[in-house]
């Protein structure tokens, strides 16, 4: 690797940055990082607040078999996985809150759905770059048109979260309640399944399937444990995808190993963080952190 | 009449195909705290599912409000059984609050009126549970009790005219559901709020009954305590024969009813 001209970061990370700036795909993937760790963001807090990190995990296998199906038809993985998702997002929503704690029966589907995607893959000749990167994401082949998508898509899913984010914060902490109130919970939880499907689809582009956890989960699970008010804590996730998505896209530029591993490492370093604090010894600063730790 | 909450005249109700319960007669007043007593799996949810109008009736004539059932009754603040909530909740208990007084807005009014009166409606539903120390305190964190009164502030905050409360004492120990219970007095007292409370025992309530309403065995009897839970009128809803005790506070214990009768389990 001495032959090639290498770029190395040093301590200014200003003059670091215009060098990666230049390069069109780096700017490609800050901007799309930047829309898909807003939503991922968002969306992560209300599964976690649903408890349905199991189905955004179920969402991004589905996705998985989405992807390669559309490889094998000649079509970008992105369509294929917008479908499949969001098909059975609201297949998942229509079957019930309880039906989302169903871990046996939705196991065995997702177990046929990668069995499936698999398969798709072994009818194309190309297929362990485009599985790979399926899997794990790879967030510096991203084109104009791809960013462009990536944005349009993710500021309609905001807006209308922008619109249902009371009554959806309501049916996830007091279904019951907010049924007798006549909400239509039902309503609302297809709207949810469907944004984290879209969400799930465009975060596997830098991410991918089998690391989707970290940008669909972590943020909120690490948020809500830093603060009780529903909007500081979706704002402390969002902040928290943000940080790792650029982190890890600004050191995979000057490093070999992939944009997802250094997100993974850091929304996980960040998560151990927050699990250790309520151990270490009481301090004033971490007051929005006290109480919970007795209790979790 | 004026001060009618509810009304049913020969109610019935069907689950699943079977009737769960038929020829229920009950009228219910302002300012009035009922006891929905009964065995597990009588049809006691139901009955508050009804009131919501959730489900509506296979035969008979219910009336809230002097008007059919309808969901998203305003004037009903409702606290079910079963909670989302758990330990994991980090949320503090005043949004929940705030919820139950706005929840079902799409957007939250965030003129200086919308925010003030939010603010003091949640403030008064606090106030009134005596739970204003608890505002900023995470709902996974707080005990069986505590959350209780947080629910209960909730169902407050919309300003309701009937509550309808099922099984708030079922995890309490028998001193905090003392407590809850005067409160809930209090509170009918205070506010003129009639109330329908669902229990498996009657013993906590009892000095502060104003008529319960006994489901059991598909039939459902109403009326005033010392009318009802008699050895002859629980015989007769059970079809066996029913032994009321009494101990020499006032307690009652209820023998032979049901196996499942949680009345006379210890």
């Amino acid at each position: 690797m001495t032959d090639i001209t290498w770029v190395w970061w040093g301590w200014n990370i200003v003059y670091d940055l215009r060098v990666m700036l230049q390069y069109e795909f780096v700017r490609n993937a800050f901007e799309a990082g930047t829309v898909i760790a807003i939503l991922a963001g968002v969306v992560s807090y209300l599964v976690v607040l649903r408890r349905s990190s199991f189905a955004a995990h179920a969402l991004g296998h589905v996705g998985f078999s989405g992807a390669a199906g559309a490889v094998l038809f000649g079509v970008a993985p992105i369509y294929g996985l917008l479908l499949f998702t969001t098909t059975s997002g609201s297949g998942i929503a229509l079957l019930g809150q309880k039906a989302s704690h169903r871990d046996v029966e939705i196991g065995t589907v997702l177990a046929f759905m990668l069995g499936l995607g698999l398969l798709f893959l072994s009818f194309y000749n190309g297929f362990a770059t485009e599985a790979y990167s399926i899997l794990f994401g790879s967030i510096v082949g991203i084109s104009n048109s791809q960013v462009v998508f990536t944005v349009e898509t993710s500021l309609a899913v905001l807006a209308v979260l922008a619109v249902v984010y009371r009554q959806l914060l309501f049916a996830s902490l007091d279904e019951e309640v907010a049924e007798a109130k006549g909400m239509h919970t039902l309503v609302l939880g297809v709207i949810f399944m469907l944004a984290l499907a879209v969400a799930i689809s465009i975060a596997v582009t830098i991410i991918g399937v089998l690391l989707i956890f970290a940008l669909t989960v972590t943020p909120a699970a690490i948020a809500i444990r830093l603060s009780r008010r529903p909007l500081v804590a979706v704002l402390i996730s969002v902040l928290v995808a943000l940080f790792a998505t650029w982190a890890g896209i600004f050191i995979a530029f000057y490093e070999v190993e992939p944009t997802s591993f250094f997100i993974v490492t850091i929304v996980f370093v960040l998560y151990v963080i927050v699990r250790i604090l309520p151990f270490l010894p009481r301090t004033k600063s971490r007051r929005a952190v006290e109480g919970h730790g007795q209790g979790a | 009449m004026a001060g009618e909450i509810a009304r049913a005249d020969h109610l019935e109700v069907e689950y699943g195909g079977h009737v769960v319960w038929s020829d229920a007669n009950f009228r219910i007043q302002r300012g009035e705290l009922v006891a929905v007593i009964g065995p597990n799996g009588a049809g006691k949810t139901t009955l508050f599912r009804l009131l919501l109008g959730l489900i509506r009736p296979s035969r008979g004539d219910l009336r809230v409000f002097e008007e059919a059932p309808r969901r998203g009754n305003r004037k009903i603040g409702y606290v079910p059984q079963s909670h989302a909530v758990d330990r994991d909740t980090n949320v503090e208990a005043v949004q929940l609050v705030r919820l139950g007084f706005s929840g079902n807005r799409w957007v939250p009014n965030i003129t200086p009126r919308g925010i003030r009166a939010e603010r003091s409606a949640t403030d008064e539903a606090l106030r009134s549970v005596g739970a204003t120390e608890l505002a900023k305190k995470s709902l996974g964190a707080m005990s069986g009790g505590e959350l209780q009164r947080i629910f209960l502030a909730e169902a407050l905050a919309g300003s309701p005219e009937l509550l309808l409360l099922d099984e708030p004492l079922a995890s309490l120990d028998l001193r905090r559901a003392k407590e809850l219970v005067d409160l809930v007095d209090g509170l009918v007292r205070t506010r003129n709020v009639a109330t329908l409370l669902v229990a498996h025992d009657i013993n906590p309530l009892i000095h502060c009954l104003d008529k319960v309403i006994y489901i059991a065995n598909g039939q459902v009897a109403t009326g005033l305590p010392s009318e009802v839970l008699t050895t002859e009128s629980l015989s007769a809803l059970y079809g066996v024969r029913v032994e009321v005790l009494h101990d020499s506070r006032g307690n009652m214990v209820i023998v032979g009813g049901e196996d499942s009768h949680p009345d006379s389990e210890p």
